[in-house]
């Protein structure tokens, strides 16, 4: 495997608050690849510094091993890096349908194909997928009157119809109840093994995150303290400290 | 049954537009104004409706169409400062031939000037979101119309006199001259909403920032949605500049509160964001005007006021988004339990 980001010492401070110093890591193409930490350690941050959200101050960091920190939000979207929000967006006023079409690969998109229609093979794929989540049968809504796990469901669904290379999903069980998080943490490792899709996940629910990812990164006050497999990372005893407040 | 039955309505309201100027013969120039406001209520809504949006500005595209058309019209055939500094006094005639073809050029070099505008104004104004965009837009409009009463070249604050129309039926062509933009108009956004174009202004309405998230281009979108929208009203301005013969700066060519408001109210009369809202808002809000003008005059402005505070407080989402609510099944809004394997397989026989 090959890191397909790669972070390399990167800062980033809002006024006096360092949110991130320091701070590199790689995700390896074709894995997933969590991220953990306590609150307010620097984890959406990181996310939106990778995403192109914000400007870094310092560090680099690279897809494809191409530098992407100079780059604005959607330009590095249509790369095929995509993320999904820690407080879900989905577009309220459409259907779940039209979520789901207006969120094709612009990438692959011309301008001349904007003033086109939609046709049978895109709406049977963006059903399909609706299906793969489970709101097949809620369709036709509105985005907005769905419930907060459901509007999660439909981002994830969203997201997969871009067709990203790597997806980076900002807490995605939580909100979700118990039981319908054990069908996104298998929906989720499909997602990586069956449509190829490199993971990058936060998450704060520790089951979820040992459970699904091969690689985990711990960060704490903006810096990062450990790294490594889902079994070291829960004996590591700073992390532990970390999470129990003990410094 | 249910294809049949869109063609024939269209055909009907064909024949209906067709005929309504020799049926009510008396009132050829109220119909021709509810087509203006039937025109730059649904160029507003494909921002602010469709987009999200709001700009209190569109009426400079309206003024600067009236501008451009008649500058056009006539510099096909004087000299644009010896006739405005003659303050149209009638040493200058203007043949038929001369006439239509300002009406025809001026009215498509009214709708270039101003999608070309929008492109400059969008390109600085859309970085600013909500109110701000409505506030910047209003500003945009006042400046024009106080630089234009400045520009001696184009009559100052004096205005700017238009030739006669060189036959009898001036009121009859001015009507059919906007009824058919306005048909244009509808059929073009018919169209439009239905392509991933309007889908895409549609996520930028809903959550601009998801919208760039995903990778929408959605600069590109804003502004090539804005210049469309401008095309028609320079267009609207342009055969407003014909029927008024003589207009000026502030009151008739830029008239920021008259206008520029009543499309909004209009909009969100009918409901913002469909394609029939801003038409049934346009009608009623104009037969409103109308018989207040006419019976409460003197309370004309009272009544205006009462009808927006009345539609902003109690009906923000307009006639259309208060039947979406009371009959979301005629809209499409449905729970569809058929799982997608028995519905292919149904495809499929």
């Amino acid at each position: 495997m090959s890191a397909i980001i790669e972070v390399s010492n990167v800062s980033k401070s809002y006024g006096g608050v360092k949110a991130n110093s320091n701070v590199s890591m790689q995700v390896q193409k074709g894995g997933i690849t969590g991220l953990i930490g306590p609150n307010g350690s620097g984890k959406t941050t990181l996310f939106n510094s990778i995403v192109g959200y914000h400007p870094i101050d310092k560090g680099s960091i690279k897809f494809e091993n191409k530098e992407i920190s100079k780059l604005q939000v959607p330009e590095i979207a249509r790369l095929g890096l995509l993320r999904t929000f820690q407080q879900t967006r989905i577009y309220g006023a459409m259907n779940c349908v039209e979520n789901m079409l207006i969120s094709m690969p612009h990438r692959k998109m011309t301008f001349r194909d904007a003033f086109s229609r939609n046709n049978a093979e895109h709406i049977e794929r963006a059903e399909n997928l609706l299906d793969f989540v489970g709101l097949y049968e809620k369709r036709y809504l509105r985005g907005g009157s769905l419930s907060f796990g459901q509007q999660k469901l439909l981002e994830f669904a969203m997201a997969l119809m871009n067709e990203p290379t790597v997806l980076l999903l900002d807490e995605p069980t939580a909100g979700i109840n118990p039981t319908l998080i054990n069908g996104l943490i298998d929906r989720l490792k499909r997602a990586n093994s069956e449509f190829g899709i490199t993971l990058f996940v936060i998450e704060h629910n520790m089951r979820v995150i040992m459970n699904m990812a091969d690689h985990i990164y711990c960060l704490a006050h903006g810096e990062m303290l450990a790294e490594g497999g889902p079994d070291e990372i829960q004996n590591n005893p700073t992390v532990i400290d970390a999470y129990l407040g003990a410094h | 049954m249910k294809n049949l039955a869109m063609p024939v309505l269209h055909l009907v309201l064909l024949g209906v537009i067709i005929a309504a100027p020799f049926v009510f013969p008396d009132y050829q120039t109220q119909l021709a104004t509810l087509w203006l406001f039937i025109i730059v209520s649904l160029t507003w809504d494909m921002t602010g409706g469709q987009m999200g949006y709001n700009s209190l500005g569109n009426i400079f595209f309206y003024g600067t169409g009236m501008y451009v058309a008649a500058v056009i019209t006539i510099g096909l055939a004087h000299n644009v400062s010896e006739y405005t500094d003659a303050a149209g006094g009638g040493i200058f005639k203007f043949t038929s031939a001369q006439y239509y073809s300002g009406v025809v050029l001026g009215s498509i070099g009214a709708g270039l000037f101003c999608a070309l505008s929008a492109f400059i104004i969008g390109y600085v104004t859309f970085g600013l979101r909500g109110p701000y965009f409505a506030i910047g837009t209003l500003g945009v409009a006042i400046a024009a119309g106080e630089l234009v009463s400045n520009w001696e070249w184009v009559g100052g604050g004096q205005g700017i006199s238009m030739p006669n129309y060189p036959g009898e039926q001036e009121r009859l062509f001015i009507y059919f001259c906007f009824a058919v933009v306005g048909v244009i108009l509808y059929t073009f956004l018919r169209w439009l909403y239905s392509t991933r174009f309007t889908a895409a202004i549609n996520a930028i309405r809903d959550d601009e920032e998801k919208a760039e998230a995903m990778g929408i281009h959605t600069m590109r979108y804003k502004l090539t949605a804005w210049a469309m929208s401008a095309f028609f009203v320079g267009i609207a301005g342009a055969i407003s500049a014909f029927q008024l013969l003589h207009f000026e700066p502030l009151e008739t060519a830029y008239q920021t509160i008259n206008l520029g408001i009543f499309m909004v109210v209009c909009v969100l009369l009918g409901g913002k964001g469909t394609l029939w809202g801003p038409i049934i808002g346009a009608t009623l809000f104009h037969v409103f005007k109308e018989i207040t003008w006419n019976y409460f005059l003197g309370w004309q402005w009272v009544a205006l006021g009462a009808l927006i505070v009345i539609t902003v407080v109690y009906f923000q989402e307009g006639l259309m988004g208060w039947l979406m609510a009371k009959k979301p099944e005629w809209f499409g809004i449905r729970i569809d339990s058929k799982d997608p394997a028995s519905k292919i397989a149904e495809a499929a026989e």
